[in-house]
């Protein structure tokens, strides 16, 4: 196997809690078996990892990096913030109410070590993906909330990731387990940030969505590391009967991010909402790998993706369906739809469809077009100039799912960020709201 | 206010306008009708500089400045508006943010101070209400699943809030029913000032039932082969166009 994280697998064997051990032995052992993946590996054909050239070192505990000047989400209820894979305690804010947890793993009891490792990695097929094995081996920490049945978090759970992009490469893992009680719920947002461009980080995050019967889940991955940034991870979700999860997924582009998202309906009228953008420029890759299995029948599912794709960069989205043979009067939608923006910029979409039932309804559709230039004209013709009708005209793109986030301050937080992105000048971007 | 001369202009190759001429007044309306295909709606794209409508040889003036060299949006800052046909559907860009920056971006050319927010809130609520749009249409996007009236009634709330010198209407009235079409009339009734210019391109006489025209051209194979008064607009609707272009 490729020694690029030798030393975070070291590492990580000396400081994680002795209860990981069998976990990090586990993901060891089968880390030492893979192979990086080629130009022929089919999940990976598009990918540049020339990034994981790179020997990568474990984070050093020191002073964090502070968060002033990285515009993250600010919202109501606990924050944790983890710099390189560290807890970072003076930043971060507990506040639940009774009938949830939130745990690191550095810090569970027996009893909530027993419950870690009775769930984790029951979500993750760790067959089907390549990197998962190397989360377990490198985790010494991580994160665990807990919703007990019938409880209601009226404010969302906020976790930064942020990787301080220090002179020497690291490797960071992180990992969040979210369990679900029965007809509980609640909003998780995840934001991974960098605070400096400067050095590459290499960072490998696993979240686990266990949802029991009823449970509702909004959950956000937002990814806004720019610059060197190396993100490989992913979403894995698990539904139980009438559970309904609505996922939503943020990429600014970096040197490559690639985020399998998996939501498994496993109970009868299971319901998921999984909608993204991604937002390459420069010479970034982002890659969306997503994968909705529906074993189980009466369940539906909706998924939009939507891409604005600038200059040289690249974006890769796949996103599978597979209806198992019992899955019957499943009703499951995809769409992607792509904006270059340059000519010379590279999208590849392919949806995926499997269907194993007779009695579904399924229906998919990728696009890849350029700015629109009758609606270009219509602005002009009002008297907008043309680079503040693009940027309206690319906000618009993906506007309409940042309108569907059901958490408020979630989208108060996304409307200026994406505004700006759009706008070399700010003035471009007044009139969107 | 308007002056074309000999206007040529191309689509695709295809040689639309050929040698077309044209003068409207300050306060006039004109109406320009003519069969399918005879260049009318190319007339008001290549007026309003759409991509793919070439000009060839003559000029167009407005208000004495070479319109044709102008950049679409600065031919709005000069004060020309054209309604069109087919309004574009923006998802996802709010009616309400788009009026906002057609009004900033139009007053900002011509040096006016900007316009508040809140004023301008108001002002945009009680247009709707005079065009019959439910306040609700401000807040969707940009004609987004409005029906073919609804989109027309908008296109006449960004003319009144825009407040041009010189306003094309590319038929306008096609698709209205009698009561959404009175509506549209009574609009651009209401904007006529004595200095506001009308072009209003038509295929059917019925529009200038509640809007009476000043002169009545007919546009047939690229260029204006008989204008006339409004007379001419009943007669063209007894005998269709057929007899003319035998004439022509």
């Amino acid at each position: 196997m490729s020694k690029f994280m030798q030393q975070p697998l070291a590492a990580a064997a000396n400081s994680a809690p002795a209860w990981l051990a069998d976990t990090l032995s586990r993901g060891q052992a089968a880390w030492s078996e893979r192979r990086l993946p080629t130009r022929k590996t089919e999940a990976w054909k598009y990918n540049d990892l020339r990034a994981l050239q790179h020997s990568f070192s474990p984070p050093a505990t020191g002073a964090p990096p502070s968060l002033e000047g990285i515009d993250l989400p600010q919202l109501d209820g606990s924050l944790l913030v983890f710099t390189d894979g560290v807890y970072c305690a003076q930043s971060s804010v507990l506040a639940l109410p009774a009938g949830a947890e939130l745990v690191r793993f550095a810090d569970a009891n027996p009893e909530e070590a027993s419950a870690i490792v009775a769930r984790l990695g029951t979500a993750v097929n760790h067959g089907r993906h390549l990197f998962a094995p190397l989360n377990d081996a490198t985790l010494a920490d991580g994160v665990f909330l807990r919703v007990a049945a019938d409880t209601v978090l009226e404010q969302p759970v906020h976790v930064v990731w942020l990787t301080s992009g220090r002179a020497d490469a690291l490797g960071v893992t992180q990992r969040l387990l979210v369990e679900m009680g029965a007809h509980s719920q609640a909003t998780v947002v995840e934001t991974y940030a960098n605070t400096e461009t400067g050095g590459v980080a290499f960072t490998n995050g696993i979240t686990e969505l266990l949802l029991a019967e009823g449970a509702h889940l909004q959950h956000n991955r937002l990814h806004l590391e720019h610059g060197r940034a190396v993100h490989i991870g992913g979403v894995h979700a698990l539904l139980g009967a009438n559970a309904n999860l609505n996922s939503f997924h943020l990429a600014l582009g970096s040197d490559l991010k690639r985020i399998d998202i998996v939501v498994q309906h496993e109970g009868p009228g299971a319901h998921s909402d999984v909608n993204g953008i991604y937002l390459p420029r420069n010479e970034e890759q982002v890659d969306y790998h997503t994968c909705i299995e529906h074993a189980v029948p009466h369940c539906t599912s909706n998924e939009t993706f939507r891409g604005i794709i600038a200059d040289q960069a690249k974006a890769i989205f796949n996103g599978r369906i597979h209806i198992h043979p019992d899955a019957q009067k499943t009703h499951a939608q995809l769409s992607n739809k792509n904006l270059l923006t340059s000519n010379e910029a590279e999208v590849n979409t392919k949806p995926e469809l499997e269907i194993y039932a007779d009695d579904v309804q399924c229906a998919h559709g990728a696009t890849v077009a350029q700015m629109d230039a009758t609606a270009l004209h219509y602005l002009r013709a009002r008297g907008v100039s043309r680079a503040e009708a693009e940027v309206m005209l690319s906000y618009g793109f993906v506007n309409e799912l940042v309108d569907a986030v059901p958490c408020e301050a979630v989208r108060d937080y996304l409307k200026p960020l994406l505004a700006k992105r759009f706008a070399h000048n700010p003035k471009l971007a007044r009139h969107l709201t | 206010m308007l002056k074309i001369d000999n206007l040529h202009a191309r689509v695709d190759d295809k040689d639309i306008l050929k040698g077309l001429d044209l003068e409207v007044a300050p306060g006039e309306v004109h109406a320009i009708m003519g069969p399918n295909g005879s260049g009318k709606s190319t007339l008001g794209h290549v007026l309003a500089g759409r991509p793919g409508y070439q000009h060839t040889a003559g000029s167009a003036t407005l208000l004495g400045q070479d319109l044709l060299s102008l950049e679409t949006e600065e031919r709005a800052h000069l004060g020309l508006f054209l309604a069109f046909q087919y309004p574009v559907e923006i998802p996802g860009v709010s009616n309400m943010e788009f009026l906002k920056a057609a009004v900033d971006a139009t007053r900002e050319a011509r040096g006016e101070e900007p316009i508040d927010s809140v004023s301008f809130m108001k002002r945009a609520r009680a247009i709707c209400k005079e065009v019959d749009l439910d306040q609700a249409f401000l807040k969707r996007g940009v004609n987004e699943g409005f029906s073919g009236g609804e989109k027309k009634r908008n296109e006449l709330m960004q003319m009144m809030l825009l407040e041009p010198k010189l306003c094309i209407l590319d038929e306008t009235d096609s698709g209205l029913d009698i009561d959404a079409l009175q509506r549209v009339a009574e609009g651009i009734n209401s904007m006529r000032d004595g200095q506001r210019s009308f072009v209003l391109i038509t295929h059917y006489q019925r529009l200038l039932n509640y809007i009476e025209p000043d002169h009545v051209h007919v546009l047939a194979g690229g260029r204006i082969i008989r204008s006339g008064d409004k007379s001419l607009a009943h007669e063209l609707e007894a005998k269709g166009y057929s007899w003319l272009e035998e004439v022509a």
